[in-house]
């Protein structure tokens, strides 16, 4: 069993390494080893979504709304990783599923369900939710997986997101993405004069918060990958600067004492270092400054733009856009700056390239012929993929286990607006992220695990 | 032509800060005919009877002929009413990408800012920002509006009219 951990812990690498126990109900049997029949391999790009049947989780003298509720977080979080297809509760056979006891597999395979997931929500005598729950495989008429897990009640929906994680890990082989955050810009008003908030949110909407209340204007906020910081950039000072909050505490400070704006911040993957560009007259160079030692230094010295720095995820490569060659095209570069190569060749313009978290790809925006489209390529520009192409879609950021990319979609003319979207690397299952208002500039919190 | 509708449209924002003795001479769009109404030295003479912005082609930073012309008129007026210091406000339009829209609205108030320094304008009183596409002026879909939020706006500083 383990306790939900708080915001304030869960980023501070608090691995769960005592893990969830295994429920051990006398009928269950041991967890099976790789089953072919129903694992997902997501590797492939459109892929047929896996049926899935998830009763309602049990109340047990509970709250049946909450326990009902939950259950529905943790069904809308699957179908929207597009590899899932929660079942019709109608069509369900055997009712009043109880987390103890044996499913009756062949009631489920009738209905077409290849995983069943049994549960129960109780309180308990401290006031604390505990949640356990069951993922069987239906053909194999095995139990796959079983925990149980404490957390306060306010807790709800990330405990109902840590169950879906592990519900995807188990049948995907990869790390969920459902117990996570995202920071983006919040927009109100009219074109011309429009407001901008920093604001966070759960990654299905729900929780929206505001950072910051609309006074400056703030762009591009960036979460840090090991604390509860977040990087942005921010007008109110004599020059718009980098600015580092601490969303728990709400402080927040100026990233270094440049001579000039600076803008496009993100951290380095290890946390200890902001990478952004500096504006000097007509150029923008790209420096880093380490937030322990407060020391800067330089990376890139062109007379150009070259902005949008991205580390690789070892740290040792820094991915940024430049115009040194007369348009706006990717670079890529040693983390000390040195030996910049160009790999984005294709016709158009090619900005704010993101490392993915496994090293393997660099998503992009690229424009061409009036289009903005979002894409993939790998680190030496082979095999580029455009995975979504429209009127303006712009500046994505990585799901944490890398499977899916956050942006922003801009409809034209004066009552249009940025609205987030959410798009799989392989090009399938676009979603829209509902936000309050128009949003733009999203950016995942890391995995919490 | 385009250039008496950008004047037009200049003249529109007059309005917004209730300059409201222009309100015939918008009508009548002519440019000559608005001089005269306004205090000489004012913010209101500088919007009117200079110009307060230049534009730019897409993803360009050169300061053309014709915004040449007008900064060549701002660095007279400045040179008459050395009072004021100035920052010079650069955007792009919507059609790029955030970040770089940024450093280009820097590269077209930079530019603007080294054509006055080169009429004689001291670069010590002249701040520049960059709003990137943050700040349209013309919200319409098309490049008529586009072309209008390429711009670099020099705003004077310590104006008490």
């Amino acid at each position: 069993m383990r306790d939900v951990p708080s915001y304030a812990r869960f980023l501070s690498r608090l691995k769960t390494a005592a893990a969830a126990c295994l429920l051990t109900a006398a009928a269950a049997l041991p967890a099976a080893p790789a089953l072919a029949l129903i694992e997902i391999d997501v590797t492939q790009g459109q892929i047929e979504p896996m049926p899935v049947a998830l009763p309602s989780f049990g109340a047990e003298g509970g709250d049946p709304k909450l326990s009902q509720d939950m259950t529905a977080v943790i069904a809308a979080d699957l179908k929207r990783s597009g590899l899932f297809n929660p079942l019709d509760p109608a069509s369900f056979i055997q009712k009043n599923m109880n987390v103890n006891t044996t499913p009756r597999f062949g009631d489920w395979r009738t209905i077409g369900a290849q995983a069943l997931v049994s549960g129960s929500v109780t309180k308990q005598a401290d006031g604390r939710l505990r949640a356990e729950f069951r993922l069987w495989d239906v053909f194999a008429s095995e139990q796959m997986l079983g925990q149980q897990f404490y957390t306060t009640p306010e807790n709800w929906r990330r405990l109902a997101h840590i169950i879906a994680d592990a519900i995807y890990e188990r049948l995907t082989g990869e790390k969920g993405y459902f117990d996570t955050r995202i920071v983006f810009v919040d927009e109100t008003g009219p074109k011309d004069k429009r407001v901008k908030k920093l604001a966070i949110m759960d990654q299905d909407g729900a929780n929206v918060r505001y950072l910051t209340r609309g006074d400056d204007l703030v762009l591009t906020p960036r979460f840090s990958p090991t604390s509860q910081e977040i990087t942005y950039m921010s007008y109110g000072a004599a020059d718009p600067s980098v600015y580092l909050l601490n969303i728990e505490t709400g402080q927040r400070e100026i990233v270094g004492n440049f001579p000039g704006m600076t803008f496009a911040p993100r951290f380095s993957p290890n946390g200890q270092q902001v990478i952004m560009s500096l504006q000097q007259g007509a150029n923008a160079n790209i420096f880093t400054m380490d937030l322990r030692s407060r020391k800067t230094t330089r990376l890139t010295n062109s007379a150009a733009i070259d902005t949008s720095p991205s580390f690789s995820p070892d740290g040792k490569r820094v991915v940024f856009e430049s115009d040194r060659g007369g348009s706006q095209q990717l670079y890529v570069m040693n983390a000390n700056g040195g030996n910049a190569q160009r790999i984005s060749f294709g016709p158009g313009r090619y900005s704010t390239p993101v490392w993915s978290p496994r090293g393997d790809l660099i998503a992009f925006t690229k424009q061409h012929q009036g289009r903005f489209m979002i894409g993939v390529m790998k680190p030496d520009g082979k095999g580029e993929r455009i995975l979504t192409e429209g009127y303006h879609n712009e500046g994505p950021a990585w799901s944490p286990n890398g499977r899916v990319l956050v942006f922003f979609r801009d409809t034209p003319g004066a009552n249009g607006g940025p609205q987030v979207w959410t798009v799989d690397l392989t090009g399938y299952n676009e979603q829209r992220v509902a936000t309050p208002a128009f949003a733009s500039d999203p950016s995942w919190s890391p995995l919490i695990d | 032509m385009l250039e008496l509708g950008k004047f037009a449209r200049s003249a529109k924002m007059l309005l917004a800060i209730g300059a409201m003795l222009f309100v015939a001479a918008c009508a009548q769009t002519q440019p000559d005919g608005l001089k005269g109404n306004v205090a000489p030295g004012t913010g209101q003479d500088f919007v009117v009877n200079v110009g307060d912005r230049v534009y730019f082609e897409e993803d360009q930073s050169t300061v053309n002929a014709q915004a040449q012309a007008t900064l060549d008129k701002q660095s007279q007026w400045l040179a008459k009413y050395s009072k004021y210091t100035i920052t010079i406000e650069g955007h792009a339009d919507e059609r790029g990408t955030r970040q770089y829209n940024i450093a280009l609205g820097a590269r077209r108030a930079a530019a603007a800012r080294d054509y006055l320094v080169s009429r004689g304008v001291s670069a010590s009183r002249i701040k520049t920002i960059s709003y990137g596409k943050e700040r349209p002026v013309a919200v319409c879909n098309d490049n008529s509006c586009w072309s209008q939020n390429r711009r670099a706006v020099t705003v004077l500083n310590n104006v008490t009219n």
